[in-house]
């Protein structure tokens, strides 16, 4: 018997008194906070920032603008777009640094003498202050976002919603099914006597743009 | 509760686990325990560790009202799952497959270690980077591949400190945690130049400074490796989506650097659905750290054209996991999604540390899983139903209800009926091990404060030390005396909050 034969039979005769079958079963309802949109905006960027995420929350026309002044603040010389970035954040990122536009051929060595990295974001979820990538065009894959030690990242108001279940249900993977990158503040470790320090592995630095597209008629 | 010790086993599910003894000559809980009580540091860092972690969580889970319809549809979700394992493991394959991966099926831990080691020889790599993952220690993965000549690189901080250390990890959350800052200091200049880039001359102890040396170290490994290697939290049967929840961004690395990626998944981890995550991606991260969220969680299916490992392997683990499915009530610690907080609510485990349960699953749910996993024929597996005094913290804070008290009462009878001994009597004799001298026993009375406090308004199950559980259960709370106060007093060199010295 092969060994996926023979777990198979095992699991089969270790779960012989069940006598519901597979897929009969109601999920339970996942429980989720539901809210204004005023308030998903306001609880996201608190939640961001509880993180020690640094969260700057601007209007649409002003989103080039945080972008180099991001770059700036954190010193970076040099930054990976993705080949997706909207034209005006591309000459934004351009206008503050050496801009090197992702074409899927950077090694990882290379990746790691480049200072930051400027992308767009899938979603974001209030209540637990998270960003989540899908590594489509304006993204880019997996490893731009990785490392390079400063994460520059943008998000739309419009892609806020408020609570965890809401965005799984938004995320399901499809035939073209995508990775995704869930990022809660930059990277933490608690390990040495429990002591909270920011910044092991990931960007150590993560700069959350808000685009307040609800803002703009104000 | 139910407590009757009903026969629940139906005939040859499959075999416990090959692994064990985890750590050869382990002694017994009792004497490993009485080893680690002696330790002043580990139990200090211990003690601080448990309760930042337990405080924050509690926080975490205040925050959502609905946190009992959660538990409840997280339990529902893996309970779904471990009924129609067969079902649901066909189904996960089958996607898995379809998005680009290589399915292998390993009945124990050697099998496991034997496929892995395969695919690293055939991608003629000399070594592999880990995120943290409880299934490989459980398959003793690095030893199988130091032995075959390939090195094994744990990539997480505390992980590193345990490798660096020549140790063994205390807690499935914090591994080091029986380390102090001086310690891993001492432990990154001595070992780190004679595996890779040698720690700063002029490090510090200072969090900060030991994260970056281990940073710098780390970074010319991830970005030379070929092949890595993980587990999953998760196991999405319907889309084939494999999740890793992390905190320092080494689990990315790892998956996303390398050219071929393992992952060792055990067969428990799989979810019926991917809206199942839903639930679980808010109960893990606020029970296990105490977070909203961890800072982050990789999904992939399968491999991702242009984007991560082109060469996706995932092996699907049994090592005595359907000998625990078929115990009908047994079958409920499958559950488990690692969470740790039952260790952290634990007052046994907060004295005693991870170590002196002798596996890698430490705490209330090893005291339950590993006599299970791996049966009841080694001391320490006997004796591990003991190692608790059933106070049911845990089960309150376990965020997939598992009824950790009922199955350790169960344990203690098979284990009891095993030696002709009735439950009771053994209950008896061995509840009280703990506070089995004179002082211990004066502080049991004391002690029973602790899980007064912990269990709130609700009756305790058991008063340590004043006799067997069953006639103690329905006892009203003792005043919530703190059992520190009486450890500080007593054991603990009178440096401790409230010693009064
Ligand atoms: S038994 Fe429950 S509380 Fe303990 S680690 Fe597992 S899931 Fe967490």
């Amino acid at each position: 018997m092969t060994a996926r034969d023979e777990i198979l039979a095992r699991v089969r005769a270790a779960t012989a008194d069940v006598e519901t079958t597979a897929g009969a079963w109601a999920p339970l309802t996942v429980p989720e906070v539901a809210a204004s949109r005023a308030d998903t905006v306001g609880t996201f960027a608190e939640n961001v920032a509880d993180y020690r995420a640094e969260v700057v929350r601007v209007p649409t026309s002003e989103s080039a603008t945080a972008i180099i002044e991001a770059l700036k603040r954190h010193e970076a010389a040099t930054a990976v777009v993705p080949a997706g970035l909207p034209e005006d954040w591309l000459a934004a990122a351009t206008a503050a640094a050496r801009v090197v536009i992702d074409d899927g051929g950077l090694t990882a060595p290379e990746l790691d003498r480049v200072d930051a990295v400027v992308t767009a974001a899938a979603l974001g979820i209030a209540t637990t202050g998270t960003i989540v990538l899908d590594h489509r065009a304006d993204q880019g894959r997996r490893a731009i976002t990785l490392v390079p030690d400063i994460h520059v990242c943008l998000v739309r108001s419009g892609q806020l919603v408020h609570d965890v279940p809401e965005a799984v249900r938004r995320l399901r993977p499809e035939d073209d099914a995508r990775p995704l990158t869930w990022i809660s503040g930059p990277s933490a470790t608690s390990d040495i006597e429990l002591e909270r320090v920011e910044g092991v592995h990931g960007p150590r630095t993560l700069v959350v743009v808000l685009v307040d597209e609800d803002g703009d008629a104000v | 509760m139910t407590t009757t010790p009903t026969p629940s086993r139906p005939p040859v599910p499959g075999p416990p686990q090959d692994t064990s003894p985890t750590f050869v000559g382990m002694p017994t809980f009792h004497r490993a325990a009485r080893a680690a009580l002696d330790d002043t540091q580990q139990r200090r860092n211990l003690h601080h560790a448990t309760r930042t972690i337990r405080d924050k969580r509690s926080r975490a889970v205040a925050e959502l009202p609905h946190w009992e319809e959660l538990r409840r549809a997280g339990a529902a979700a893996k309970d779904e799952a471990l009924d129609h394992l067969a079902d649901y493991l066909i189904r996960l394959e089958e996607r898995l497959t379809a998005g680009g991966a290589t399915v292998h099926w390993a009945r124990d831990a050697a099998e496991a270690n034997r496929i892995v080691l395969d695919i690293v020889r055939a991608k003629e790599a000399e070594e592999v980077v880990k995120v943290k993952s409880m299934v490989t220690q459980e398959i003793e993965l690095n030893e199988a591949l130091e032995a075959a000549g390939v090195n094994a690189w744990e990539t997480d901080l505390a992980e590193l400190i345990v490798q660096l250390g020549h140790d063994r990890p205390s807690h499935i959350l914090v591994p080091a945690i029986h380390r102090n800052r001086r310690e891993i200091r001492d432990i990154f200049q001595r070992e780190m130049a004679a595996v890779g880039r040698p720690a700063p001359k002029d490090l510090t102890d200072e969090p900060s400074r030991l994260a970056e040396a281990a940073r710098l170290h780390l970074r010319e490994k991830f970005l030379r490796a070929r092949v890595g290697v993980s587990g999953a939290n998760f196991a999405i049967a319907d889309t084939g989506s494999l999740v890793v929840v992390e905190s320092e961004g080494n689990g990315r690395m790892c998956l996303t650097l390398p050219e071929t990626l393992i992952s060792v998944v055990g067969i428990e981890k799989v979810l019926p659905s991917w809206d199942d995550l839903g639930a679980l991606l808010q109960l893990l991260p606020r029970s296990s750290t105490g977070e909203r969220m961890n800072p982050y969680t990789t999904i992939w299916s399968g491999v991702h054209e242009g984007d991560g490992p082109q060469e996706v392997h995932v092996v699907l683990l049994d090592n005595g996991r359907t000998h625990v499915l078929g115990d009908r009530l047994g079958r409920q610690a499958l559950r488990c999604i690692r969470c740790s907080a039952c260790l952290n609510v634990c007052p046994v485990y907060e004295r005693t540390g991870g170590h002196a349960y002798g596996s890698v699953y430490p705490g209330p749910i090893g005291a339950v899983l590993n006599p299970q996993l791996r049966g009841t024929e080694s001391d320490i597996d006997r004796s591990l139903p003991w190692a608790s005094s059933l106070c049911g913290a845990c089960y309150d804070a376990c965020p997939v209800g598992i009824d950790i008290p009922e199955l350790l009462v169960e344990l203690r009878s098979r284990v009891a009926g095993d030696r002709g001994r009735t439950a009771e009597s053994v209950a008896m004799a061995a509840t009280t091990w703990l506070f089995s001298d004179p002082r211990r026993l004066t502080a049991a009375q004391r002690a029973t404060g602790v899980a007064g406090r912990l269990v709130g308004d609700r009756t305790i199950r058991s008063v340590p030390g004043l006799g067997a559980w069953t006639n103690a259960r329905d006892l009203p709370n003792p005043p919530p005396e703190s059992f520190r106060t009486w450890w500080a007093r007593e054991r603990g060199g009178g440096t401790r909050e409230g010693s009064g010295r």
